[in-house]
């Protein structure tokens, strides 16, 4: 299945882009997309912490994903 | 009743105040954070702000939502500006009125604290020599 990865501060500079397409096998959790990720993107398992979030919504590493589901990579924020 | 705003334009304190202006409240607390000059001794020249827009606007009101319940505020604006900010501008607003200055207080600290925390919106410092995504790494 295809979702969509949507990445901010660091975490953009480091994928390179704002907007990526990945192909999962599917089913997928939110723990197997991290793995992925972070084997794809090494530079990841550098910060002091990367979220992510599934349609807007903070989400633990069990949520299963769903085809065309919008993720967000989210590095340590810093608003404010 | 809340007032949440992501806002490319700069914040204007005195809409956030008249906001939350309330009958039945006795006081109005407004923290403002502004771009600083230096970190860590050196010299900033500005700020690049970015965020996940909709759900930095969702976050934001999970928590003014929160600091009303948790406080009895009244009501709440938090406004967060995104873009480049130069040095002494306001990177966010929050003013909050309750019934007794404790709890407007203690809703605004909150909210800063929880913010900073939670919302989606990330700071680049851009120095003389470089920049640098605050506190992306350990």
């Amino acid at each position: 299945m295809k979702i969509s990865l949507l990445s901010f501060g660091i975490a953009k500079d480091i994928t390179g882009q704002r907007f990526l397409d990945v192909e999962l096998p599917s089913p997928a959790t939110v723990g197997d997309l991290r793995s992925v990720l972070v084997k794809q993107f090494p530079r990841l398992s550098e910060l002091a912490s990367v979220r992510l979030a599934v349609n807007s919504e903070y989400a633990d590493e069990s949520v299963f994903l769903s085809e065309n589901d919008e993720v967000a990579l989210i590095p340590p924020v810093s608003g404010g | 009743m809340l007032d949440i705003q992501l806002l490319t334009t700069p914040l204007d304190t005195q809409a956030c105040i008249q906001f939350v202006h309330a009958d039945d409240a006795g006081g109005i607390d407004v923290f403002i954070g502004t771009v600083r000059n230096a970190t860590k001794g050196k010299a900033v020249l500005r700020l690049d702000f970015e965020a996940y827009e909709p759900m930095a606007i969702a976050e934001m009101r999970k928590i003014a939502e929160q600091a009303l319940e948790k406080f009895g505020a009244k009501k709440i604006a938090l406004h967060h500006r995104v873009g480049t900010l130069e040095i002494g501008e306001a990177a966010v607003v929050i003013a909050v009125s309750a019934p007794h200055r404790a709890a407007a207080f203690d809703a605004c600290r909150y909210c800063i604290d929880t913010l900073k925390e939670t919302v989606p919106i990330w700071k680049k410092e851009i120095f003389e020599d470089g920049e640098v995504w605050v506190a992306a790494h350990p």
